[in-house]
């Protein structure tokens, strides 16, 4: 099993940058590692990054992933950007309210509505 | 890149329990979680029971890994469980000096809230029934019983 599967899919639109998770399930620590490799550069790449992350193929994930979540939302804010979550399934959501994490993040039902929150491009 | 799984399974069954123990690496868990929750289907456990044991297993596997053994991939986790109808019992054991369970604070407030690890541990408490450890702290047994999709009337 050579073949290197893209974990994310990256999509500019006017006002923000979608990222959105390809696995059904993330839950090991190199696919982890492996997103945070993905991901990373492209906040690193735009400051006042305004972006979305799209969880709509996700139905299953692990702490760690919240942890890389955070590192994430941490950089964004660094460097003056917005983070949006949106099409998060009621049984990961449930995670997030569990453990307080949706006092944290942003979360919207689908893109569109995480689009409209985001501040008007400058 | 990865080449196909060797995963040591050293098995030993009776009728509804088993005992396996494997490589102390993260993708070990895989078919051993596998054939967990296809017993827990065979015996009709809903679709949240199971998102359940799958999510305490993994993050009791991950702790074994990164915390028990220190991520060296030498030595070996053990896992133990029995299905029966109503419920299901776990148990995930690292070869580690184990630790103290009380000692995790709560993820949930104050500046952990803020940490990007230390959730595990209350995952497994928030989604299983029971959660123990043994005295040295290298090995969590976890239950969940079946959720009853129809109430008895009378029943709150």
């Amino acid at each position: 099993m050579a073949s290197i599967k893209p974990r994310i899919s990256v999509e500019y639109a006017d006002n923000a940058t979608i990222v959105t998770f390809v696995d059904e399930k993330i839950l090991e620590e190199m696919d982890v590692q492996a997103l945070q490799g993905s991901i990373m550069p492209v906040v690193e790449e735009a400051k006042r990054i305004k972006l979305i992350l799209d969880f709509c193929n996700v139905r299953f994930l692990s702490s760690t992933v919240l942890g890389l979540l955070l590192r994430i939302s941490k950089k964004v804010y660094e460097q003056d950007g917005q983070l949006r979550l949106c099409n998060i399934s009621p049984r990961i959501y449930e995670i997030f309210k569990i453990t307080r994490l949706n006092k944290i993040f942003d979360i919207y039902e689908d893109v569109k509505s995480a689009t409209d929150s985001l501040p008007a491009a400058d | 890149m990865r080449g196909p799984e060797r995963c040591k399974f050293m098995v030993s069954e009776t009728p509804g329990s088993s005992s396996m123990v494997i490589q102390s690496k993260p993708t070990a868990i895989g078919p051993v979680c596998g054939r967990i929750l296809s017993k827990l289907e065979a015996n009709n456990f809903g679709g949240e029971d199971i998102f359940a044991v799958h999510l305490a297993l993994e993050e009791a596997f991950i702790n074994a890994v990164r915390h028990g053994n220190k991520m060296d991939s030498a030595k070996e986790v053990k896992i133990d469980y029995s299905v029966a109808p109503d419920k299901i019992e776990v148990s995930v054991t690292d070869e580690g000096e184990g630790f103290d369970p009380e000692s995790v604070p709560d993820p949930r407030y104050g500046e952990n809230l803020y940490k990007p690890e230390g959730r595990g541990l209350f995952l497994m408490r928030s989604y299983m029934d029971t959660v123990e450890f043994n005295e040295r702290g290298n090995s969590v047994c976890m239950t969940k019983y079946k959720e009853k999709s129809n109430p008895a009337k009378g029943e709150n």
